[in-house]
């Protein structure tokens, strides 16, 4: 719970913050060209709640923390830890998978909104340092911008990718077969296969949230 | 065969293919309560195998296996659980959890399986630290210790919940002389005292006749020869001199190699150059 939330915060925090910088800039380069400054929050705001920040916190935490479940339990594989829990009458999956389990499904979330505050003021930070908004006003717009709606698609979102990811990378580490080369292609293959999998579902997701209704 | 008591381990006809190769052919034992069977033989010629039969993490072909008279074979996880908690095993390598210290890992079974206070629990963890001649090591990390000494933690955590039976896979290889004698002798104590029986695993010759009651040896999958030490000792095969001799010649082929290839169904080792060339080809 503590690797995966907690000191991924720091990561988490400065690719959020990237992404909102970014995301202001590009909108406030085709946006001044409409004379549409004003949306500029709007835009940072839903496109970090519905689409950014699932999205690349997730794709951190697979990095992070999917590929070093994926090592960890192939290396208890290979080096006959997990048959030794089932010798000792301990099922290996409620001991190691179920509490990895339970730490992805709060702690990506958690990172999720956490990312979500620090890209917002990524982009508070561009408007209001280099397009000359005051703060009240970006506020507002953003606020006004958002509905809850858009929060809440983010945070299925992101549930959705924590199972996505967690399950994944636990089922890797645990088919691990054939010493360390074994895992390393296990760790590989989990985050190849989290990010795919994380990607299409998004598109999935955005399309039943946003497309379909 | 001497029969004294009740059995515990029956094996019958016990048949394990992997593919089209016969890894176990055919083999069939019992073992009584109170005895220590050694089960000897060259690398891969499927002992680890044989065992892993024994503890039911793997399925045979056919044949039976009975562990306290229960055939495990068809069981569930679940009612193999239930027989796993009267058997203690000590893996190769120890198997220890890394992320545990010693304490904890012997602490392990405790805590999952009975409902023992944490002083009795951390009570029993010393005395069994004790028993291997690793006093106050509980809270180092397997990373700390040599091989050796997380064998006998391995040995520690095996016998933490009491167990009416003990697999050991090479309890004494890599371990030196002294330790060698103090790990044999806990296994003569533990069966002598508390009816504790004893299945190990191993091609260390002197532990071997140290504390067998009963051997067997294996070649190829299947029994070459069984009976107490002393008949394997006079036995007039020659395998079997060869192997309790330690002799290069003899009539054991030397394919040794190729056969742990066969033991663990590994990952084959690739071709590494010609990987190498493919990739090159394909991009170049």
């Amino acid at each position: 719970m503590v690797f995966i939330g907690v000191r991924a915060a720091p990561m988490v925090a400065l690719t959020a913050c990237s992404v909102g910088v970014t995301l202001a800039m590009q909108a406030a380069h085709s946006l001044q060209s409409l004379g549409a400054e004003m949306y500029i929050p709007d835009l940072v705001m839903i496109t970090l709640l519905r689409e950014m920040g699932p999205v690349l916190i997730a794709v951190i935490v697979i990095g992070r923390s999917g590929s070093a479940v994926a090592a960890e339990l192939g290396t208890m594989k290979v080096s006959e830890e997990i048959e030794a829990l089932e010798v000792m009458a301990i099922n290996p999956v409620q001991y190691l998978v179920v509490p990895r389990f339970l730490a992805m499904l709060v702690m990506l979330p958690a990172l999720t909104i956490f990312g979500n505050y620090i890209g917002i003021l990524g982009g508070w930070a561009v408007c209001r340092f280099a397009l000359d908004f005051n703060t009240a006003g970006y506020i507002i717009r953003a606020l006004e911008s958002a509905d809850t709606w858009d929060l809440y698609s983010g945070m299925i979102k992101s549930v959705v990718f924590a199972w996505i990811v967690i399950t994944i990378a636990c089922n890797a580490g645990l088919n691990v077969e054939g010493g360390a080369e074994g895992v390393g292609q296990a760790t590989t293959a989990s985050v190849v296969q989290a990010l795919l999998a994380m990607l299409v579902m998004n598109a999935v997701l955005t399309g039943i949230f946003f497309f379909a209704a | 065969m001497k029969d004294n008591g009740e059995t515990i381990i029956e094996v019958n006809d016990l048949v394990r293919r992997f593919g089209d190769r016969q890894v176990l052919d055919d083999i069939s034992f019992n073992v009584h309560r109170g005895e220590i069977l050694v089960i000897m033989g060259g690398s891969g010629c499927g002992k680890s195998t044989l065992l892993r039969h024994m503890i039911g993490s793997m399925k045979p072909t056919s044949g039976s296996v009975k562990i306290f008279g229960e055939e495990i074979t068809g069981m569930k996880e679940r009612e193999i659980e239930r027989v796993r908690l009267r058997f203690g095993m000590l893996f190769q390598s120890g198997a220890l959890l890394a992320s545990l210290t010693v304490g904890e890992n012997i602490a392990l079974p405790l805590l999952q399986h009975t409902k023992k206070s944490p002083d009795e629990i951390q009570q029993i963890v010393r005395a069994k630290l004790e028993m291997v001649g690793l006093t106050g090591f509980e809270d180092l990390k397997p990373d700390e210790i040599s091989g050796g000494m997380k064998k006998r933690v391995g040995l520690a955590r095996a016998l933490a919940l009491d167990p009416e039976l003990l697999f050991s896979d090479e309890p004494t290889s890599g371990l030196d002389p002294i330790m060698t004698a103090v790990v044999d002798q806990l296994t003569l104590k533990l069966t002598q005292g508390s009816h504790m029986t004893a299945v190990v695993v191993s091609h260390d010759m002197t532990s071997a006749f140290r504390i067998a009651t009963r051997m067997i040896m294996l070649g190829h999958g299947s029994i070459v020869a069984q009976g107490t030490p002393d008949e394997i000792r006079n036995s007039s095969n020659p395998e079997v001199q060869q192997f309790i001799h330690g002799q290069a010649d003899g009539p054991i082929p030397l394919n040794l190699s190729q056969e742990e290839h066969k033991d663990h169904q590994h990952v084959r080792p690739r071709p590494f150059l010609g990987g190498r060339f493919r990739f090159h080809h394909k991009h170049p």
